[in-house]
């Protein structure tokens, strides 16, 4: 398989005016990704299935990601005068990252048996989060980005069947989100315990009023 | 007189813009989610033109539990246990599949004995996976019982093996992270090749039984045909990939344990029609005795697990990784990314059997319906993998 420079390079050059990133992965597993921009994403999914060379006609594994805003503290080293003297001294910088959904694809080659290629889509706004499907390239990516609309409220723009998949179709929330909380009385137990029935009180409505009629017994005390 | 003619003639004919539901309209019909030949939980809804299906949809999620989401609040080894649960028919597979993806993500190196039982335990699961299969697809078809009952008998066997090495019959949680749980000793791979060796003779008879009866053929042959560019395209994987033509074995692809070592062959079938997708799983079990003997023969003792893995506060360094292993259903996926911490930022299982239903329709269009349960039998899903 060629280098992920090289399949970059080619397929800014076949789909005219896509970005592509190179997401490197610092890991030991050695699974770099490209960042491909949303616009032209099918046209640059369409030439990585397509080119003879590459021929990613196998999409393995869509899934989605939550990336919630996060500080990422990075050390550089910066020259000062220390004592009349230039030194090299670390610098810690706080980036702010803001936020986003990601759909993440696995591309494997069954014609040339190499992969993986993971390409990947960021959608930054999280209210009205829309990425381009690409089950018109791959229809295995169809029940998949189902399942991603599903669980992280993605929308995918094109797809043929865009409905819930795993929970019902009256569920309102998207359960796979990093900050989805979970109702109080999601679970209703008959004997609930002392926290959860405390919390559960706020959606039940209070007991009538009673008028004494309870305190009378069936034999004289 | 001649009035009364008329009437009766007009009584004798009636309108002809009078329709009846059953007259050319579809009839929508829900099977399942209890339907005995559903396998568990699953539903489709089917428009039926008479007898042939024109429509079919399927219905998930009567099974799921958010899997994923507990595997991203457990520790990267409390979630092993719940691997077993997914394909609770392989748990051994489903089990090897985490690991290798965690062994990925963090740079870990297995040792030899121990990528010899993963592979010996794989192979078994495949011989009781794919047994049991063509029993459950002849019990769908109406032979109600015995087959089953035969394929049962042989999968009692390999689930003895595992109780007797892992404590447990299906739920195993016997792989760690660079290794096993617990070492097997001689006296037990002396009965793994005790059932092995006898393994053929049960083929032989399963296979004359089955794969030649005249009513299976008609049941099976030119139903539910799948053209490799479909499937290829729709991402099926394993046996059902294999039946439509397409040479793509993920032991052969991707080398992963020790596969590169043995001899074997890859089946694969001609016209992707149902019977060629039940022939592909009796070739296959053939292929994984071979295998076997193979793996039983040169496995040697040694230690079993690296001993450099840390059990406790296990945390693999920041990155990502997918690990993916022929699995008896298919790819079996693991997608994991760490942030570093004990627990796992995304888990995300790549379950073979939920993508394989993804043409369901296709292959089912233009048939009658009782095909249908044959060409899902085919397909061979298991509701806790597919609904997670």
């Amino acid at each position: 398989m060629e280098t992920l420079e090289q399949i970059k390079n080619r397929a800014e050059l076949a789909a005219g005016g896509a970005k592509i990133d190179i997401v490197v992965n610092p890991g030991p597993s050695q699974q770099s990704s490209l960042l491909i921009d949303n616009d032209h994403a099918a046209a640059v999914a369409q030439f990585l299935r397509d080119h003879p060379a590459l021929s990613f006609d196998f999409c393995s594994n869509v899934t989605g990601v939550d990336w919630l805003a996060r500080t990422v503290k990075k050390t550089t080293k910066v020259k000062q005068l220390v004592d009349g003297a230039e030194k090299e001294v670390d610098q810690a910088t706080e980036e702010k990252v803001p936020g986003y959904l990601e759909a993440v694809y696995h591309l494997y080659s069954m014609k040339l048996k190499h992969g993986p290629l993971i390409i990947r889509m960021r959608a930054p706004n999280r209210n009205d989060a829309r990425l381009p499907s690409l089950t018109p390239v791959w229809r295995s990516a169809e029940l998949q980005e189902r399942e991603i609309f599903d669980l992280y409220g993605i929308h995918f723009d094109g797809h043929p069947d865009l409905r819930r998949i795993l929970m019902w179709d009256e569920f309102k929330d998207h359960p796979m989100r990093k900050d989805y909380v979970q109702p109080d009385d999601f679970e209703w137990e008959p004997t609930p315990h002392d926290q959860v029935l405390h919390r559960a009180k706020a959606h039940y409505t209070p007991r009538p009023q009673l008028d004494g009629a309870e305190k009378i017994t069936a034999q004289p005390q | 007189m001649t009035a009364t003619l008329e009437t009766v003639e007009a009584m004798e004919r009636p309108p002809t813009t009078m329709t009846s539901r059953l007259d050319g309209e579809l009839l929508e019909v829900s099977m399942g989610p209890q339907h005995p030949s559903t396998h568990g939980v699953f539903r489709m809804n089917v428009a039926l033109e008479g007898e042939i299906v024109r429509k079919l949809k399927p219905v998930f999620g009567y099974l799921h539990r958010n899997h994923e989401q507990i595997g991203e609040h457990t520790t990267y080894l409390g979630s092993m246990p719940y691997t077993d649960r997914l394909d609770y028919f392989c748990s051994m597979t489903n089990n090897w599949a985490y690991a290798l993806s965690v062994e990925k993500l963090a740079g870990i190196e297995v040792p030899e004995r121990a990528e010899y039982l993963r592979i010996i335990l794989a192979e078994l699961t495949r011989l009781q996976n794919h047994a049991s299969l063509l029993g459950f697809l002849l019990s769908d078809m109406g032979a109600w019982g015995t087959p089953l009952m035969y394929a049962f008998r042989e999968r009692e066997k390999i689930l003895d093996l595992f109780e007797s090495l892992s404590g447990s019959r299906m739920m195993c949680d016997y792989m760690r992270f660079g290794g096993c749980r617990v070492d097997a000793e001689d006296e037990w791979l002396g009965r793994a090749k005790q059932i092995v060796d006898r393994f053929p003779k049960f083929l032989d008879e399963f296979e004359e039984l089955i794969l030649q009866n005249e009513i299976v053929i008609a049941r099976t042959q030119n139903v539910g045909k799948l053209s490799p560019e479909l499937a290829i395209s729709a991402g099926i994987t394993g046996p059902m990939l294999r039946a439509s033509g397409v040479n793509y074995d993920i032991r052969k692809v991707d080398c992963y344990g020790f596969y590169p070592r043995f001899k074997f062959r890859v089946p694969l079938g001609d016209h992707g029609d149902t019977y060629d997708r039940l022939m592909m799983r009796a070739l296959e079990m053939r292929e994984s005795v071979e295998i076997l003997k193979q793996a039983l023969a040169q496995i040697q003792p040694g230690p079993i697990v690296n001993p450099k893995v840390k059990v406790r506060s296990f945390r693999p360094p920041v990155g990502e990784a997918y690990g993916r292993i022929e699995a008896p259903k298919g790819e079996l996926g693991f997608y994991l990314i760490s942030d570093g911490g004990p627990n796992p930022y995304r888990y995300r299982v790549r379950p073979p059997s939920f993508i394989n239903l993804t043409i369901l329709e296709d292959m089912c269009l233009g048939h009658v319906v009782a095909d249908v349960m044959v060409i899902l039998g085919s397909v061979d899903i298991v509701m806790g993998e597919v609904d997670r």
